[in-house]
């Protein structure tokens, strides 16, 4: 089998206002079929995408949001957010919803999908990648 | 090996080219295409931006989106280099990978 490529899709737009965020989550879950090694970037107002609490009923959207928590099972487990694109918006982790997976080399004990890293960080897991998708 | 960055927006509508240039490495490259070669034009807001991107590595601005708006060469903020399509295929070659900041 080919060696793993490290992918990174970086996410830079709110949700629902365009169709960005929803494609781009498309796009992770086609790719996971892949088993590649993935990570997934959320900076400038991709961060509103990982928002507790949304609730798009009122707006008769599709709240894509909870898919974010299903990727772990999919082996997406790492969700570099950075601190900086929160900071901007009045944001901290706090405010982003729990996401978790499970470890099975450790008894399937349930770990935080989501990094928070410095906007310097994020510049260094750029530069690591084979493959950065934009969204 | 370093990447290559493009930057498809204007500045004075978008942030990407404020975002991308905060993500540079050194030795990276940016590359203005579409919208994003009104940047390029010297004695504006921006040019701070693209000196700090100078100060990284290359700067490269598409010259068929240039002309197409009438951003002359002696327009220009000073370093930035005019490529054509050619010289785009070139750097993306020449980088190990391609980040389009849209």
């Amino acid at each position: 089998m080919a060696q793993k490529k490290k992918f990174l899709y970086v996410n830079r737009k709110a949700p629902y206002g365009t169709i960005y965020a929803l494609e781009a989550l498309e796009v992770v879950l086609i790719g996971a079929a892949f088993e590649q090694d993935v990570s997934l970037a959320f900076l400038d107002d991709g961060v509103f995408q990982l928002m507790a609490g949304q609730d798009t009923a009122a707006a008769s959207m599709k709240n894509f949001s909870r898919t974010f928590k299903a990727l772990g099972d999919y082996d997406v487990r790492k969700f570099y957010v950075e601190r900086e694109s929160l900071a901007e918006r009045g944001l901290t982790v706090e405010d982003l919803m729990p996401i978790t997976y499970e470890d099975e080399a450790e008894d399937y004990a349930e770990k935080p999908s989501i990094i928070p890293v410095s906007r310097a960080e994020m510049a260094a897991l750029i530069a690591q990648q084979d493959v950065v998708l934009s969204f | 090996m370093s990447t290559l960055h493009t930057v498809n927006k204007t500045p004075f509508e978008r942030n990407a080219l404020q975002s991308c240039v905060g993500h540079l490495s050194p030795g990276d490259a940016l590359l203005m295409i579409e919208d994003g070669v009104v940047g390029a034009r010297k004695g504006s807001s921006a040019t701070a931006m693209v000196q700090a991107a100078l100060a990284s590595g290359g700067v490269y601005a598409l010259a068929s989106d240039l002309d197409a708006r009438g951003i002359r060469p002696e327009d220009m903020i000073e370093g930035i280099q005019r490529v054509d399509y050619g010289g785009f295929v070139d750097l993306v070659a020449q980088h190990a990978r391609t980040v389009a900041w849209l």
